[in-house]
């Protein structure tokens, strides 16, 4: 469905994709996941033939972006991180109006418009204007109007972009609905929400596909496993002894591999918060080894962040990695400042 | 064609919003009023009448032009609704084209409405359907290639504002063009007065003198500016 190719984009003289190369079949849901600034917005509109490429080839459907954008734009569906809606429409003229735009012959729009009021589960705001609506319902005006066509292919920029939680699950029920009718690629910067939703994640970093599999085996992929994320309380006691008698109670575990004390999470007396790196999945034995210390816990969870989980990946800490990336991109700033030459596009 | 779906959607926003009415209202009010301190003087012939309501009309129209056309892209590019455009199988030229139809289409609208102050003028006076006829044609010429100044300099622009500020520098600089042709010598003074944009290419349709060299101007006027604003968007998706 998908076949990017040496994929590069730049702003001027700045690297924002590249080069990536990467495939995607027809019917996959495939989540792109990586740090804000990656280059997940670009790829994805790239994607919809909103930006064309520096160099590359990017083909949909057979059809090449750059050669053939009316074919590819008419095989895709593109919801963008703010979706693209008339405050002074209704519903309904709006998604007529997309629509129609989109080739669907005009005896057809009406029955589409109703089918995906119908999927989107619109049909009661139909009548109404637009600017008027919830957050929620023009996040699902915004899909509505990326799937009114029928496009093979459905491109969300993060669709839970601002959402409450109750319409996060809303929201992620409709993209598993749009599985097996289309082919869609979702991003996103929580990992969570990639993998509830997702075949398979494209971890992106720094404009190229740094890892690419199932939730699963990133997870195996994760030499030195996950984290927990704990905050405890000792009666009577001071943050500091708090945290010293879990890091106690931890240090016999066998999988635990390294404690760090943060600051508490909540504000109390005797309250600790640490992060614990392990090897394996030992968070029964850390509850228990905390219950026989005697410490209360408050919270003990997998973090399954994209923060940790993501610098794991890359081999790097959390504060190393902001370090490296902000020297990164100072060096390439610099070095662009002294060439003063046109862009560095690759052929 | 697509460009005609995306007309019918921004004339719908024109009904829609309080601006086109209050931006057509306004120029009527103008015409009406000036028409009315012209229409005072009881020396002057009816021609001279009707010369002078065509002189003021364009005034209006120009800046009406402006005003209509402020909005067609920049808000679009401001709002973020241009992905739909961006995204859909449609072409950037009909983009443009739908754009400016109904701008223009809304400018001609106004335009129209103002032909009972010409009538009075025919009724009550000695002129001619020729004049009258041929100085809408001016006005609408005039308001075609506006519109067109307008909507690229909306092309350009992320702010309504910023994109009236352009839009109104570039008319101002193509009328003051007569005073650039006055300043140099020949043969630079005919090339620069058969450039401005009002002058000496208006005011053969202000006296009912139909000629295609002016029609043409205007045309090719609107023309450039509508290709420029194509250009514009298809330069961004590469940027």
């Amino acid at each position: 469905m998908i076949e990017i190719q040496e994929l590069y984009k730049y702003y001027g003289d700045r690297r924002a994709i590249g080069p990536l190369s990467t495939r995607i079949a027809q019917g996959e849901v495939v989540g792109l996941l990586g740090l804000n600034g990656a280059g997940k917005t670009t790829t994805l509109r790239v994607l919809a033939c909103d930006l064309l490429p520096t160099s590359g080839s990017v083909r949909v459907a057979g059809f090449d972006v750059v050669e053939r954008p009316d074919e590819v734009r008419a095989k895709v569906g593109y919801l963008p991180d703010r979706p693209p809606l008339y405050d002074d429409m209704t519903v309904r003229e709006y998604l007529s109006y997309a629509a129609r735009l989109r080739n669907v012959a005009p005896s057809q729009v009406k029955k589409r418009v109703a089918d995906v009021e119908e999927l989107t589960e619109l049909g009661e705001v139909g009548q109404q204007m637009i600017g008027s609506l919830s957050h929620g319902y023009k996040q699902r005006v915004g899909i509505a109007q990326a799937i009114v066509h029928g496009p093979e292919l459905v491109v969300l920029d993060e669709p839970i972009s601002g959402l409450d939680p109750v319409q996060i699950m809303e929201m992620r029920e409709l993209v598993r609905g749009l599985r097996g009718a289309h082919t869609v690629v979702v991003s996103s910067h929580i990992l969570t929400e990639i993998s509830e939703t997702c075949d398979r994640i494209l971890v992106i970093d720094d404009g190229r596909i740094a890892w690419s599999g199932t939730e699963a085996e990133l997870s195996a992929t994760l030499k030195q496993g996950m984290r927990i994320a704990l905050t405890v309380r000792a009666s009577g006691a001071s943050a500091q002894a708090s945290a010293d008698k879990a890091r106690a109670a931890l240090a016999g575990i066998n999988g635990v591999r390294e404690v760090e004390v943060l600051e508490p999470a909540e504000a109390g007396e005797g309250i600790a918060s640490l992060r614990v790196a392990v090897t394996s999945d030992v968070r029964e034995a850390v509850g228990q080894s905390l219950v026989q210390a005697g410490l209360g816990i408050l919270e003990l969870a997998r973090e399954k962040e994209l923060e940790s989980m993501f610098l794991e990946l890359l081999g790097e800490g959390p504060e190393q990695s902001g370090r490296k990336r902000r020297k990164k991109k100072q060096s390439e700033a610099d070095a662009a400042a002294e060439a003063a030459a046109p862009s560095p596009e690759p052929s | 064609m697509r460009a005609l779906i995306i007309a019918r959607r921004e004339l719908y926003a024109y009904l829609r919003s309080p601006l086109g009415s209050a931006i057509i209202a306004a120029a009527l009010l103008v015409d009406g009023i000036l028409f009315y301190f012209a229409s005072l003087d009881t020396k002057r012939l009816s021609a001279q009448l009707l010369t002078q309501f065509f002189y003021d009309s364009s005034a209006a129209t120009m800046v009406a032009g402006l005003l209509l056309s402020m909005r067609l892209l920049a808000e679009e590019r401001q709002s973020g609704t241009i992905t739909l455009l961006n995204t859909a199988p449609i072409r950037d030229r009909d983009i443009v084209i739908g754009k400016f139809v109904s701008a223009f289409g809304v400018l001609t609208l106004m335009n129209l409405l103002t032909v009972y102050m010409p009538l009075m003028v025919y009724v009550r006076g000695k002129v001619s359907v020729g004049h009258i006829l041929v100085g809408y044609l001016g006005l609408i010429l005039l308001g075609a290639a506006v519109t067109a100044i307008g909507l690229f300099a909306s092309s350009l622009a992320r702010s309504q504002v910023v994109a009236v500020i352009i839009g109104a520098a570039v008319v101002a600089s193509m009328i003051l063009l007569w005073v650039v042709a006055r300043a140099v010598n020949p043969p630079f003074n005919t090339f620069f007065s058969g450039l401005a944009l009002h002058h000496e290419n208006y005011r053969p349709f202000m006296v009912g003198t139909l000629q295609f060299d002016r029609v043409a101007y205007y045309l090719m006027l609107t023309y450039f500016f509508l290709l420029s604003a194509t250009k514009v968007l298809e330069a961004r998706r590469w940027r």
